[in-house]
């Protein structure tokens, strides 16, 4: 186990570095420059500037530069407020994007497998029908478009929940239901139809003839099985969602992360791209080192390890 | 001797969209205590059907009990509600299946399901649950049981998964065993320790088993009784001599036909010509009529009446029929 962690986590850091290198090639090769919009600057004073933030320097020397600053996990100020150090926006925008991030998880794996379950176990019949149309719906309407409908019929039209920002817990409505629909319809179709194959298997009828509560058949012996395409792709969800809440912040005026990354990107604010864009992909490289633990606890027959197996 | 089960005049059918599926058409049989009884019949004949309609396992709908009673120490089950069905399963009847590859959930280790029922019926848990696991696990002859406990199914071979799964069966003491082809997932030698088994725990336990097979060979060496199913009917029933020595039926000459012998010099098996009937319209005569060598008119007709040769062994056949017993005897003469 240990040595398979060990193997992960330098395949973590080789991914990572891949992202990085990708990231700068492109991010050099985007014509235009942090000082592009500034206004009455002359030549010289552009120079001045872009020698002050090494970017007359070769590109191998701005890498090499690039590099120094992630393993040390210090970006430097931003370009274009130099007030704020990129440490202080991710920071103060992290913990937010993590909140709407994990409660739209949370949301879409309870309401998804439940629905899934319950459409599973009334297989063909009027509960199974309306959870899967609704399921189709998730599936089709865009984010965006749901979390405007949701803004016009319940917000201004009826004035339930708050139209924007991220407050107390009434703000957090919307845009957690407009984030966690999609991923919620994709995790109950899968757990409806997985749920239907285990639900046939022998060990489901043995274990009824062994005379166990209904509840405990499909708890215990059903459901564990039944989740587990769902742990996989949990890792792709985890990716849409992450950038799906760059949209939804937008949208809801919810001050995370989401807003750097975009608008650093439109203004060239090299430090604060390559900190957002590490610490996002490192983020999303640990959660899917996650889900594949996650896999291997739920299923013992997944080995993660060389050893063990059939005896 | 008391009769532990009886079944009477059981009828399950399997509503489809293609029609309805008369699986199992008025099936008559009882269990002594102690006893086992065998039920033969070739795929598609109502056996696993009458097993899981007796443990009311029947997946419902699309099927459904639609006739008939069981009756199990003296009490009608077939009335009984599903919570008190749960309170019999596992517990006073067990059930095995056919493929010990599947029949155990794969996520959970050997010990969790043994101990499943335990908790469930006889809230007993922790030490007590985990001896009375391990001397089930020795009962069955699974080596280093304290080990294997920890174990989950992809780690043991098909035969020791089948020996797990029988003595979940067993770990609350029920006094039936349904055991619906415990041997056909396996490999002949697997096979024959396995019977062993059966009539080890047979004879320590006292246990009543139904076996469901098609296979003769099991049959022979461990049934005292045997039923003959055929369309969703019982043909032939009897003791094991009965049906082995003194066999009456065509459909169960048939089949002993055709089961290969060692010691005799014919080379080829007789097969039973045909192929059993469509059980969305079964025929309202014998079923076994389109195949029977011995087919009469009356058998296209009217189904025959149950003759009683003896106290254990009866006969569903026209040709059990004085009149037809006299034909036979003059066309032999002739």
């Amino acid at each position: 186990m240990l040595r398979y962690i060990g193997k992960r986590l330098l395949m973590m850091v080789i991914t990572l570095w891949v992202i990085v290198t990708l990231t700068f090639i492109l991010m050099v090769t985007i014509p235009g420059s942090p000082f592009n919009s500034e206004r009455g600057t002359n030549e010289a004073v552009q120079a001045n500037l872009e020698a002050h933030y090494n970017l007359d320097k070769p590109y191998i020397v701005q890498y090499v530069l690039y590099l120094k600053s992630i393993v040390t996990f210090d970006f430097g100020p931003s370009i274009k407020q130099p007030s704020q150090t990129v440490n202080e926006m991710l920071g103060r925008g992290f913990p937010i994007s993590f909140e709407l991030g994990i409660i739209t998880i949370i949301v879409a794996v309870l309401s998804g497998v439940t629905l899934g379950v319950f459409a599973a176990l009334k297989h063909n019949q009027i509960i199974d029908y309306v959870a899967m149309g609704f399921a189709v719906l998730g599936i089709s309407i865009p984010n965006f478009v749901l979390a405007t409908l949701l803004i016009q019929q319940l917000a201004v039209n009826i004035e339930w929940f708050p139209v924007a920002r991220w407050l107390s817990p009434a703000h957090m409505i919307l845009p957690v239901t407009a984030l966690a629909t999609g991923p919620m319809a994709i995790i109950a179709r899968l757990t409806r139809s997985t749920m239907l194959e285990v639900l046939t298997q022998d060990y489901i009828k043995m274990a009824r003839a062994k005379g166990l509560a209904p509840w405990k058949i499909i708890c215990k012996h059903a459901l564990r099985n039944a989740l587990m395409p769902v742990v996989t792709i949990m890792g792709t969800l985890l990716a849409g969602i992450l950038t799906g809440t760059f949209v939804i912040e937008k949208i809801f005026a919810v001050p995370g992360m989401g807003k750097y990354f975009v608008e650093s990107i439109n203004q060239r604010d090299y430090p604060v791209i390559m900190g957002t864009t590490v610490f996002y992909s490192a983020f999303l490289i640990v959660m899917l080192f996650l889900v594949d633990i996650a896999y291997g606890i739920l299923d013992p027959r997944i080995k993660l390890h060389k050893k063990g197996g059939r005896e | 001797m008391e009769k532990l089960l009886e079944v009477h005049d059981l009828h399950v059918a399997f509503s489809t969209y293609g029609g309805t599926i008369k699986a199992v058409r008025g099936v008559n049989f009882y269990l002594h205590k102690g006893e086992t009884l065998a039920i033969v019949g070739e795929s598609g004949c109502g056996k696993s059907v009458t097993s899981q309609a007796i443990m009311r396992l029947i997946p419902e709908p699309p099927g459904k009990i639609v006739r008939g009673k069981v009756m199990f120490k003296g009490k009608e089950i077939t009335r009984y509600t599903e919570k008190q069905m749960r309170s019999i399963r596992g517990v006073e009847i067990s059930m095995i299946f056919q493929d010990p590859m599947t029949a155990l959930n794969p996520t959970l280790t050997i010990g969790t399901q043994l101990m499943e029922g335990l908790q469930e019926h006889q809230s007993i848990r922790g030490e007590t649950a985990t001896s009375k696991a391990l001397e089930m696990m020795h009962l069955v002859g699974i080596p280093n049981p304290k080990e294997r406990l920890k174990q989950y199914p992809h780690q043991f071979s098909g035969g020791m998964r089948q020996r797990i799964v029988i003595a979940m069966a067993l770990i609350c003491e029920p006094e039936l065993l349904i055991a619906d082809e415990p041997t056909t997932a396996l490999d002949v030698t697997i096979q024959a320790q396995i019977l062993e088994l059966f009539t080890t725990i047979q004879a320590k336990t006292g246990i009543s088993i139904i076996l469901i097979t098609h296979d003769l060979g099991v049959v022979a060496k461990i049934a005292d009784r045997i039923a003959v199913m055929y369309a969703g009917k019982i043909i032939e029933t009897g003791t094991k001599r009965d049906l082995f020595y003194n066999q009456q039926h065509p459909y169960t000459k048939g089949l002993l036909k055709s089961v290969p012998r060692l010691d005799l010099k014919e080379e080829q098996l007789s097969p039973i010509d045909g192929t059993p009937p469509d059980l969305f319209a079964p025929p309202q005569g014998c079923p076994f009529t389109a195949r029977c060598p011995y087919a009469m008119e009356v058998c296209d007709n009217v189904y025959p009446v149950t003759t009683e040769r003896s106290s254990s062994h009866r006969v569903d056949c026209w040709l059990q029929d004085k009149r037809a017993q006299q034909l036979l005897a003059r066309t032999a003469n002739q």
